[in-house]
């Protein structure tokens, strides 16, 4: 208990971050990876392969070295500079996590929203357009509605796996959960416990969620 | 082509297609050209930066540090197996006294990052070496989303299969291990394997605790002063190699799940539960 | 299948990869002329010098990712900076020549157990004297005394020490000594303190303009500045004192004073310093000659 309330002024940052991080990354990739499964279940072959390249690519690559890229050899590209984030280097080093944390989930975002899409039957839309329905309203009242069930359930685990990833960043000069330990050493504290608390932090966000994701799996499974 | 979203396109639906396809590729074009103009303008195609691949010792450091990371997969591969399995089979005791523990430690493992299972291990109980560590933490994790995985596949099967064997006379034991494991891991193939593959992925971390694996090998060659500090040349080199290497584990996935649909022992289930866990595997 | 597939495939990709393989280093690095090998060196009393002697090899721990100080160049595989120069030297006047020495290379936290083992007969690698450590191994030397210092680039006019930081990104590695000197002395604010893995890495920071500034010892910084004389520069005001000592083992006192009378006359004389102007020199900074301390 000591190591935690000796060093709130670590794991209270600390935790903000990773909170910090994993909220603006979640929105990113959640933008970012429906415009992908657009691009995935398109009616225009290019866009289709254009989707499957980038998430074929992404998925076969390890989180950590996208961050090894944009952490520290993207910038040699010159497309951005030192100054482009705010200046400082705490905010260089967090867009630069951001941005790995979101071109990979993504991927596995894209992925989800398919595999939703592709659980409703043809012929339903085949059906709704039967009705006279338009694009939108098939889209909107028949294909989501039914598609948000098989959706939401794995996205969920997305989530949990993103907001686990971001401790990634230890390793790239973003303080947050993953690098308490580190700056603990500094200050002479036993590294075991000091992990341990943050181990105990990360239980007690993740378990919820993944009963919340399971409930609804069984609820949504059975009215499907 | 008809899909769930769209009808099949008449004469003027095409055209569009036409034109959305050409305005696409313009796009996508566009953008790969730029970061190939970028690559070109500041040099990252020059050979100095590329003559570091010619040079034997570092041909063999590199083909050092892949082993590395094949060796870390390899092992934490089949441990995370075996624990998957003996802790699948634990979850679905009958008794209370080894579900609740299995069940415990199966929850605890899964809702820890990986990054802090690791740190826990390297500087927090310093068992050896940082392979220990990285093959550890890889165990553990991978090996109790294993075990979420076989428990998902030994519940799938038709509850036939463990009645006949109990009315065959066979003990708990041997209705798990010889009727309910060995099917539930060919039901469950294509989920193992993406899992072996987030397995392969994750071994990147022992980069943090400065593993000799391929991140750490890009790293040192990336900053080494002689060929102009190659950090993008070389990253795209190891790059490629997670890829391949990736990519050869998931065609043997997809050859795998096509030999034994045509082989009659797999039960068909209804509902494959396989694939919400390939789709969820991050 | 799997295996096979597997073999065939790295087996075709080293082919191919040793098929055009060169030997050797691009570029030369610095070395001092070779030291007279001295004959019949007698320690008495010394059981790590006789275990040198039955084996007729020396076994020396050092560093292998230090530029300029203990370095394994990844091409040629040979070691070579300052580290390497003085170990040389101490190898020369006990009587072993430069092919009767077998480098290991040890990082920071293995070298007491290295040392305690018998695994090194002796470490040269940006070892700093401390009482601390000297409970667990003896000291020769110093050899070098170091200090905290900042590298920056070679146009770079704003920054002139310690005091002019404010503002400016300094990176060092995580965890470290001198990262945690720049945070308790506030010498820049938090969010401009820039914490990786290795050194080089922040070098390689400092280049692309990422950050303005690398912290840590001045040798480590020098060594890093001997790379690229052209485009990085060592500011030269150390702000801190960090002695560097030849690791032996904790009771041999009798190699201890035999190492130190090595040392005593290589600085006197001219050895430690062509060394050094071979190696850390090429930076284009001077160094204080040490004064030993015996004990």
């Amino acid at each position: 208990m000591d190591v935690l309330l000796d060093n709130l002024d670590l794991y209270g940052p600390g935790f903000l971050n990773t909170v910090e991080l994993f909220l603006i990354s979640a929105v990113g990739s959640l933008v970012l990876g429906t415009i992908l499964a657009m691009l995935r279940v398109a009616p225009v072959p290019v866009m289709r392969a254009i989707g499957t390249t980038y998430v074929t690519l992404i998925r076969n690559t390890p989180l950590t070295l996208v961050f090894f890229f944009f952490a520290l050899a993207f910038p040699l590209l010159e497309i951005v500079n030192a100054d482009t984030f705010g200046g400082s280097a705490a905010s260089y080093y967090f867009s630069a996590a951001l941005m790995a944390l979101i071109l990979y989930t993504a991927a596995f975002v894209c992925e989800v929203v398919r595999s939703g899409i592709n659980t409703v039957p043809v012929g339903q839309a085949e059906a709704s357009r039967a009705l006279g329905l338009t694009f939108g309203q098939m889209l909107g009242s028949v294909v989501l509605p039914q598609a948000t069930r098989a959706v939401v359930p794995p996205m969920m685990s997305t989530m949990i796996a993103l907001l686990k990833n971001t401790t990634i960043a230890a390793g790239f000069s973003v303080f947050q959960a993953g690098s308490i330990s580190l700056n603990l050493s500094e200050r002479g504290e036993n590294q075991l416990i000091g992990l341990l608390w943050v181990a105990a932090f990360f239980i007690v966000l993740v378990i919820p969620m993944t009963l919340l994701q399971r409930s609804l799996e069984k609820r949504w499974s059975i009215a499907r | 082509m008809s899909s769930v979203l769209f009808d099949v396109p008449g004469p003027r639906a095409r055209l569009r297609h036409r034109l959305y396809a050409a305005l696409t590729i313009v796009v996508v074009a566009g953008l790969i050209g730029f970061v190939l103009y970028r690559f070109a303008a500041t040099g990252q195609f020059e050979g100095k930066k590329w003559s570091w691949l010619e040079y034997v010792n570092i041909q063999l450091s590199l083909v050092d540090a892949l082993l590395n990371t094949l060796k870390a997969f390899g092992l934490g591969a089949v441990f995370a197996l075996v624990f998957g399995a003996v802790f699948a089979a634990g979850q679905l005791s009958d008794h209370k006294i080894i579900r609740v523990p299995s069940m415990l430690v199966v929850e605890l493992f899964r809702a820890v990052p990986l990054v802090v299972l690791i740190f826990v291990f390297h500087y927090g109980v310093s068992p050896g070496p940082p392979l220990y560590s990285v093959v550890l933490g890889l165990t553990l994790y991978n090996g109790s989303v294993l075990a979420e995985v076989f428990r998902a596949g030994v519940l799938s099967l038709p509850r036939g299969q463990s009645e006949a064997a109990y009315a065959v006379g066979m003990r708990k034991t041997q209705v798990m291990t010889n009727v309910l494991l060995p099917q539930a891991v060919r039901a469950m193939l294509p989920a193992i394997i993406s899992q072996l593959v987030v397995l392969l992925k994750d071994t990147a971390l022992g980069f943090l605790i400065t593993y000799d694996e391929l991140l750490d090998f890009a790293r040192d060659i990336g900053s080494y002063f002689e060929f102009g500090r190659p950090l993008i040349p070389v990253t795209i080199v190891v790059a490629a190699l997670y890829i391949s290497m990736c990519l050869l584990l998931t065609w043997l996935a997809t050859y795998l799940e096509k030999r034994s649909r045509r082989d009659k022992k797999v039960i068909e289930l209804e509902k494959n539960p396989a694939e919400d866990v390939v789709a969820a595997a991050v | 299948m799997r295996v096979r597939t597997l073999a065939v495939a790295l087996l075709a990709g080293g082919l191919a990869l040793t098929a055009c393989g060169k030997e050797g280093g691009p570029g030369d690095t610095g070395t001092a002329p070779p030291q007279q090998v001295a004959t019949d060196v007698k320690v008495d009393g010394s059981p790590t010098f006789d275990k040198m002697k039955n084996r007729g090899r020396v076994v020396i721990g050092v560093k292998e990712d230090q530029p300029g100080l203990g370095y394994k160049d990844p091409t040629s595989g040979k070691f070579n900076g300052f580290d390497i120069e003085i170990a040389k030297l101490v190898a020369a006047k006990l009587g072993f020549a430069d092919d009767k020495i077998d480098y290991k290379a040890i990082p920071s936290a293995g070298r007491e157990q290295a040392l305690i083992n018998g695994d090194v007969d002796y470490y040269v690698g940006t070892y700093t004297i401390n009482d601390k450590r000297k409970q667990q191994v003896a000291f020769a030397g110093p050899y070098f005394t170091a200090g905290q210092d900042l590298l920056v680039k070679k146009d770079d006019n704003e920054i002139t020490g310690p005091e002019t930081l404010k503002g400016k990104k300094v990176c060092s590695v995580t965890g470290s000594t001198p990262i945690q000197k720049v945070k308790s002395e506030g010498l820049t604010e938090p969010e401009n303190i820039v914490e990786l893995q290795t050194y080089s890495l922040c070098v390689e920071q400092l280049e692309q303009g990422a950050v303005d500034a690398v912290t840590t010892d001045d040798a480590i910084l020098k060594g890093y500045a001997s790379q690229s004389p052209t485009t990085l520069k060592v500011i030269g005001k150390p702000f801190s004192n960090e002695p560097y000592g030849i690791g032996l083992p904790k009771d041999d006192k009798a190699l201890r004073d035999k190492v130190n009378d090595i040392l005593d006359a290589a600085i006197s004389g001219g050895d430690w310093q062509k060394a050094y102007d071979a190696t850390l020199g090429k930076s284009g900074s001077t160094a204080q000659k040490p004064v030993l301390e015996r004990y």
